[in-house]
């Protein structure tokens, strides 16, 4: 699939027209969301840093370039692109890019997994924290509530597209598969599902506790369309393979990403292992990892 | 004595069929899920007059109740449509997660619960789902006892906002409610004044608690008897006031006596009123093959059942 150059993205907030978006305000928005996901998950010693840091580059891209997003947060999401985070125990990225995306209070983030908190461990809906559309934890759900929302979407004529993101690990539950078959023969075309594939899940490598085979044979034979987007921590090739996907929309088939990443990526002792997939830093780990983030656009 | 009756048996599922296509022209947000099973939810005359608000989602509940919840998104309102085992302890990760946790307006339609699903046998009967489905914080839990009533329920879930778990059956049983009748969610309707026992009876029961009242009756033993259709929330202040007056309580559900209507009933009763009750219920165990009225003999779920309960129970006032 030949990719859209960067030239041709959008910027959200902007009409709709050939924009390029400020890549070094984005790469400093990227350091910062990784020291809120280190401080979040260090302050209550709990959380998932390393799946978090893997996809920093993909949630700034996707809420501060890619998405058609309103400023304003209603559940119905009319008029307006839609995400869903299946994976959901990735929160700690997922809360600070919709912070600074403007959803709720950056300093919120301190409150994270904290008593009477809206920042659950697990993102929901129960506390009502802006952003945030459907619960997800237990894993394999967010595929089947995108399809939901996307033919929505087509029976109220609005043509703007549903985005969800899943781990690769999480493929191994089977609703996955009821879903996937289902949107390619319902031909959900205004669907986006984009793969973290990092390899990793909490007993080790993917390949070892249960190796998935060809993911991108399998989503073709499933009858989608499929997107390699190698290099998932390169901010450049997330936004060009997202507008690769989109520009793939419309067109009788869902979309999907199959996004590579590294586990921990940007804390170098975090990187390429699953130690780290549910284990929070230490005061010294935290210190390593902040030094090699240094701060950008301001702590909360 | 009131007199009831029968203005000839239907299948409460049929019911819920005549809602849902009174609802596809009436209200243009309600749309219908089935995990094949079209026909025997009665959803085909739904699916005939509006194709584009029917989802055939095959043999994947789990991928429906998720896709109903997202439909939610965007001011749909799902209804889904499968036999009872599977709109509940197949499904019940999805259903707690992304329905019930989550908020979203769903209304769960189940049908073939209980024994009543007759020859198939205990693996698509469930006698677990109302416990299931009422441990779940902000579901609704309704079940219906006659044609009638189930149209006018599924009429009534769509006016309200939250998700529901409607619960219906498979065979034809007495259809005794009125036509127009007022479908109130969580309100009891008591059908027999009464003295001497409260009958609280849901679903299919409710038929059957009135045969025993009159039969009682002969006896002369006075039976009040209210048809409790909504488990959740429950009518409270209906029940209290009730065995206030008769002293004692029978509860009457086509449903494991674990984790049904009679535990609830008990629950409102140890807290506000401790008063002898007896449950007519299946007691802990799997179904099995056989008519719907063998079954219902068989684990005594019937009038015969409730009228050795309301004796017992008296003998313990």
């Amino acid at each position: 699939m030949p990719f859209v150059p960067l030239s041709e993205c959008l910027i959200f907030g902007t009409e709709k027209t050939t924009l390029m978006p400020d890549l070094s305000y984005l790469e400093d928005l990227i350091v910062q969301v990784r020291r809120d996901i280190l401080r979040q998950v260090h302050k209550v010693n709990s959380g998932h840093p390393g799946g978090s840091l893997g996809c920093t580059e993909f949630f700034v891209a996707l809420y501060q370039v890619i998405m058609d997003r309103k400023d304003s947060f209603e559940m119905d999401g009319k008029g307006e692109d839609l995400f869903f985070l299946s994976n959901g125990h990735i929160s700690p990225v997922f809360y600070s890019v919709l912070a600074r995306s403007g959803y709720f209070p950056i300093e919120e983030l301190n409150t994270f997994r904290l008593i009477d908190s809206r920042l659950q461990g697990h993102p929901t809906t129960h506390e009502g924290l802006p952003g945030i559309r459907v619960a997800s934890g237990s894993l394999g759900q967010g595929i089947s509530v995108a399809i939901g929302a996307a033919q929505t979407k087509k029976l109220n004529n609005d043509d703007h597209l549903i985005y969800a993101l899943c781990g690769d690990g999480e493929l191994q539950e089977g609703q996955n598969w009821e879903a996937i078959m289902y949107a390619a023969a319902n031909e959900i075309d205004n669907l986006i599902v984009t793969v973290d594939r990092n390899g990793q899940q909490i007993d080790g490598p993917t390949d070892k506790v249960l190796p998935m085979g060809n993911l991108k044979a399998k989503f073709e034979a499933f009858g989608w369309t499929v997107i390699e987007l190698d290099n998932g921590n390169d901010l450049k090739a997330v936004i060009e393979g997202l507008n690769t996907a989109k520009s793939e929309t419309g067109k009788g088939k869902p979309v999907c990403v199959l996004m590579t990443t590294i586990m921990g990526n940007g804390v170098d002792f975090m990187m390429h292992t699953h130690d780290w997939h549910g284990k929070a830093p230490n005061d010294e780990q935290l210190e390593i990892g902040l030094a090699q983030n240094p701060e950008t656009l301001g702590d909360y | 004595m009131k007199k009831y009756t029968d203005s000839g048996k239907k299948d409460t599922r049929s019911g819920f069929g005549a809602g849902l296509t009174e609802l596809g022209k009436t209200n243009p947000d309600v749309v219908a899920l089935c995990a094949d099973l079209t026909g025997s939810l009665k959803m085909d005359d739904f699916k005939a007059n509006h194709p584009e608000r029917f989802f055939q989602v095959g043999i994947a509940e789990a991928n429906m109740m998720g896709i109903a919840a997202g439909m939610t998104i965007g001011g749909k309102i799902p209804f889904t449509g499968t036999f009872a085992n599977f709109s509940t302890g197949r499904v019940y990760d999805q259903i707690r997660q992304s329905i019930a946790y989550s908020d979203k307006n769903v209304k769960i339609c189940a049908s073939h619960a209980g024994v009543t699903l007759g020859e198939d046998g205990a693996t698509h009967q469930i006698l677990e789902d109302i416990g299931l489905m009422k441990m779940l914080p902000g579901m609704t839990v309704i079940n219906t006892c006659d044609y009638n009533q189930t149209k006018a329920a599924t009429l009534a879930i769509a006016e309200h906002h939250g998700p529901v778990y409607l619960r219906f059956g498979r065979p034809k049983v007495a259809n005794f409610t009125s036509e127009d009748q007022n479908f109130e969610i969580g309100k009891a309707v008591t059908l027999q004044q009464g003295n001497d026992v409260t009958i609280v009876a849901t679903g299919h029961l409710v038929w059957e608690a009135l045969q025993a009242a009159e039969t009682l009756n002969d006896s002369g033993i006075s039976a009040e008897v209210i048809n409790i259709h909504t488990i959740k929330p429950l009518d409270d202040k209906a029940i209290i006031g009730s065995v206030k007056k008769t002293g004692c309580v029978v509860t009457a559900e086509e449903h494991n006596f674990l984790g049904g209507l009679g535990e609830s009933v008990a629950r409102v009763l140890a807290e506000q009123h401790p008063t002898p009750q007896e449950f007519v219920a299946t007691q802990d165990t799997f179904g099995e093959s056989g008519t719907p009225e063998q079954l219902m003999d068989k684990y005594g779920l019937n009038a015969e059942a409730i009228i050795k309960a309301v004796h017992k129970v008296i003998g313990r006032k």
